[in-house]
């Protein structure tokens, strides 16, 4: 029983990692329509620059964040600039295909820029047991695990804040809610779009840091844009309560299929069963757990 | 000048219905296809067929099923790899465990297994659509793949999950030089495309692209959304298991789950992205592209004396960058770049 749990906490807290990077797409995804492949891409680029700036310049970790922040906020008014200003009022389906030019574009430069060898991040947390977990109801559960997911809930608290007190809140929903209206009532849309993107390419760069200080900070760092399209899938596109709940579930479910049906089958169906299961879920919900009913007329 | 149809009048129903009713258009394709079929063949370097021509011909396969999904069907698609796949394990299955398959059949039965294949992962397209569709297409690409390194009754038993291609041999007759390889290429992907053509002038591709305007108001109509949606699927996938049967036995010459991976989907997606969605010359344009672009990057990194890491890199950002300028640009690609020209060609020497 006690490995049940072991398997169960271990799963919810890499799916709280999971949901980190999905709370990036739905950020940009609520407020622009913009279904943002290169989420992936901007968690490996922002990953990789902060870890580049440490070993090229001999920059500390506290200082290559902040400066890792300018970066992806410069990146977020550029992609606004170059790439989304001239696709305006075009379909969605233009804009996504877009985005997976510009996950190329970032891949490429962010090797480009800081070499495509793995890097070791050392954050200062280190990835062992809780002791007195282990000591009460000996559970193994890591250290790291836990404090990644304190990480996550903070961001999540302070993401909730600065869309429901502050003034740039304010016009974030507003522009969710109807871009023609916002434009209306004098909300720069532009404005409001570079901002998104800045504040997507933050949460990027926390996931990438949690990710990266866990696996390394290497190309793989990509391929978790792709495991946060279940957790997309089954929370719904325009809700960050769904993707941290998506994302419980698929870590969690994740795991545990893959310890209990795994065996049963030959094992590595943690790829595809989290994709099946949000399959099996939209037949039942279209929408996604949390999602918006769509309501569609002629 | 050259271009005009002036005094070329259709007078009958035939000739007004036809693909190309403008004489030169006709003349043009059939000179380039007996230029392809006649000339290169002796012409062109084995090299040049066996790296450049005929993985041309096959992703351009590739890109038109994924088009008449996509472009037609305007179900989006990020699977087109696994179904290739599928086409090319059941083909090499096909000619393994029957004695006596005819290449050609089990190409055609490796197409229609990828064709069931597609039916049952378009069925959540009756229930949801767009982006929701798009990922979950994802699970096609992740459990095909899975399917095939894991279950070794599909693979033949082969331990490293690395089968090679039986040899193709139609009528007694071998195909196992890159002429010969090219010119089987050229007929299957010519007759194809022919197909095509013909089935998105038909009543099937009218209905296709009235589902893929606007689903809702195409039901309305008394488009069976159900049918069309699925056929969609079915047919496209079956375009996208014979490219995947002609990729391994014409150009790999080895079957292998990784070399039908989400980056070979992503490479078709852009094909089409840039040679123009909705269009069957697209596929092909696109095709030629995505392959020559790769080949022009090298030449000029060799050029450049770039080290092997950075030209990847480049070419990674190269292509990134080249998908986002045409969508800015000119969002039906290549092929309508081809058809402005057209129209000026036409008013040519006068500008309007």
């Amino acid at each position: 029983m006690n490995f049940f749990f072991e398997v169960l906490i271990g799963g919810l807290l890499s799916g709280v990692m999971y949901a980190l990077v999905a709370i990036g797409f739905v950020l940009i995804y609520k407020a622009s329509g913009v279904f943002n492949f290169a989420q992936g891409a901007m968690v490996f680029f922002a990953a990789l620059t902060c870890v580049g700036l440490m070993d090229k310049f001999g920059m500390s970790l506290w200082l290559a964040i902040p400066c890792t922040v300018v970066a992806m906020i410069l990146l977020g008014i550029a992609i606004e600039r170059v790439v989304l200003r001239p696709l305006v009022n075009q379909p969605e389906i233009t804009l996504f295909m877009a985005t997976i030019g510009l996950a190329f574009f970032l891949e490429g430069l962010a090797q480009l820029l800081w070499g495509s060898q793995v890097h070791q991040l050392p954050l200062p947390i280190e990835d062992v047991p809780m002791q007195w977990l282990l000591d009460r109801f000996n559970i193994v559960v890591s250290q790291f695990d836990v404090i990644a997911a304190v990480i996550c809930g903070v961001l999540v608290a302070a993401l909730a804040l600065l869309f429901a007190k502050t003034r740039v809140g304010r016009a974030l929903r507003a522009v969710a809610d109807d871009h023609q209206a916002a434009l209306a009532v004098g909300i720069p849309l532009q404005r409001i779009w570079a901002i998104l993107w800045a504040v997507a390419g933050v949460v990027a760069l926390v996931a990438g840091l949690l990710w990266g200080a866990r696996n390394g900070v290497q190309f793989a760092l990509t391929f978790i844009a792709l495991k946060a399209l279940p957790v997309l899938i089954l929370g719904g596109f325009t809700s960050v309560p769904g993707a941290i709940v998506g994302g419980l579930i698929i870590g969690a479910s994740e795991k545990l299929a893959e310890v209990y049906i795994g065996p049963l089958v030959g094992g590595g169906i943690e790829g595809w069963f989290p994709y099946v299961l949000a399959l099996l879920f939209l037949l039942v919900r279209p929408e996604g757990l949390f999602g918006e009913k769509i309501i569609r007329r002629i | 000048m050259f271009y005009r149809e002036a005094g070329q009048f259709r007078t009958t129903y035939e000739a007004d219905g036809q693909i190309l009713p403008i004489r030169q258009d006709r003349i043009a394709l059939l000179a380039t296809l007996a230029v392809a079929a006649v000339a290169v063949p002796f012409m062109a370097s084995p090299y040049m067929l066996s790296a450049i021509l005929i993985p041309f011909l096959i992703f351009a396969l590739a890109a038109l099923g994924l088009n008449i999904l996509t472009g037609y069907a305007g179900q989006l698609s990020l699977g087109t790899a696994a179904f290739m796949a599928v086409g090319a394990f059941a083909s090499w299955n096909f000619v393994a465990r029957v004695p006596g398959m005819p290449m050609l059949l089990a190409f055609v039965l490796g197409g229609l297994c990828a064709a069931l294949v597609g039916i049952a992962f378009g069925l959540p397209s009756l229930r949801i659509r767009g982006f929701y569709l798009a990922a979950s297409t994802l699970a096609t690409q992740f459990f095909v793949i899975w399917c095939l390194t894991k279950i070794s009754w599909l693979t033949g038993g082969s331990a490293s999950g690395v089968i090679t291609a039986q040899r193709i041999e139609i009528m007694g007759y071998a195909f196992d030089t890159p002429q010969r390889k090219y010119v089987l290429v050229l007929l299957v992907v010519a007759l194809m495309a022919l197909l095509a053509k013909n089935l998105v002038r038909s009543n099937v591709g009218r209905s296709w692209m009235a589902v893929r305007d606007m689903d809702v108001a195409a039901e309305v109509i008394g488009i069976r959304l159900m049918r069309t949606k699925l056929l969609a699927f079915a047919v496209s996938s079956f375009y996208c298991g014979v490219a995947g049967a002609l990729y391994a036995f014409a150009y790999l010459g080895t079957v292998e789950p990784e070399a039908y991976s989400l980056d070979l989907s992503f490479r078709i997606l852009f094909m089409i992205i840039i040679g123009g969605v909705g269009s069957i010359l697209g596929s092909f344009l696109g095709a030629a592209f995505i392959v020559l672009l790769p080949v022009f990057l090298n030449i000029a990194a060799h050029g450049l004396a770039l080290p092997t890491s950075v030209a990847s890199n480049l070419e990674l950002m190269v292509f990134g960058a080249l998908i986002i300028f045409f969508l800015i640009v000119e969002p039906h690609g290549l092929a309508r770049l081809w058809q402005i020209g057209k129209e000026k060609l036409r008013l040519w020497p006068f500008p309007h």
